[in-house]
């Protein structure tokens, strides 16, 4: 199918230049170089790739950005580190843009993220639907009673 | 009376392997990542849009419902292929294929247009399989 298909070319050159995003996000990315990478002019580039991901080529980046932000945030990455990791300059257009997306500020999200892990670290049964608890035995492998004392 | 699906289980050969898979390479996010104690992870991911199911990637491991024999039966049966526990949808067939191809996700078929839709095939990690379709444009 994908052989008979006439754009799959297309395809191709903007599913690189969003795996290139993908994993060059914390870096000064020129998106006119990826349209030029990707043999497109910068209007055709911008619109294909809109066409393809919901967004353009810029609102990708920063989506891939913020989450980024979100899992070294869930890692227990302070959050202006984070910020500067993946690749923003300016604290408080993270935390604005941050905002916008996830609902809430870093700062908050970071604390509720360790608040969670902790939980998770605690209690790791209140996490798991007891069907699964008891048919796997699941209490009886676990650190569950260890470290609840 | 029934209204939504809130876990579905993935019977994984290798945990941490899954892991990386349904993460790095579909793009899933982690819900649920507890300790239960000596080689035991309670491990639950998401697709990006679908934050409600919760997959849990279960490790074929000896213990709880997997006696021995249980768990060398069950393993070749995901091994080789058996399972096709799930039906993934995504915006876009074409750019989604090539994307984890680029990847190195194994397909048993490529989009095909098929009389219910379009369709594709892949495997995970440990030889379960889905289909992939397309949502219906708006």
């Amino acid at each position: 199918m994908t052989g008979q298909y006439p754009k799959i070319y297309l395809y191709k050159r903007i599913v690189q230049a969003k795996l290139f995003i993908d994993s060059h996000f914390a870096e000064n990315i020129d998106l006119n170089n990826i349209s030029d990478e990707a043999y497109f002019s910068k209007f055709h580039f911008i619109r294909l790739f809109k066409k393809i991901y919901g967004k353009t080529p810029h609102q990708y980046l920063i989506f891939v950005r913020i989450e980024n932000a979100t899992k070294l945030i869930r890692n227990g990455i302070p959050v202006s580190e984070t910020c500067h990791t993946v690749g923003f300059e300016s604290l408080s257009s993270f935390s604005g843009l941050f905002k916008r997306m996830v609902g809430k500020n870093p700062s908050d999200y970071f604390a509720e993220q360790q608040q969670l892990k902790k939980e998770m670290l605690q209690t790791p049964l209140k996490f798991i639907p007891n069907c699964y608890v008891s048919q796997h035995g699941l209490s009886k492998n676990s650190n569950f009673e260890e470290v609840s004392l | 009376m029934i209204t939504k699906v809130s876990h579905m289980c993935v019977y994984v050969i290798n945990q941490d392997r899954a892991h990386d898979f349904y993460t790095n390479k579909l793009g899933f996010k982690v819900v649920t990542d507890a300790p239960m104690g000596p080689g035991m992870r309670w491990l639950t991911v998401c697709p990006p849009e679908q934050p409600e199911l919760e997959i849990t990637l279960f490790p074929l491991v000896e213990g709880g419902m997997f006696k021995k024999e249980a768990l060398k039966t069950m393993t070749d049966l995901v091994k080789n292929g058996t399972f096709g526990p799930a039906v993934f949808t995504c915006k876009d067939l074409l750019a989604t294929y090539e994307e984890l191809k680029a990847k190195g996700v194994v397909f048993k078929k490529p989009p095909t247009k098929e009389f219910y839709g379009f369709e594709a095939l892949f495997t995970d990690d440990s030889g379960n399989w889905f289909s992939l379709g397309e949502e219906e444009k708006k």
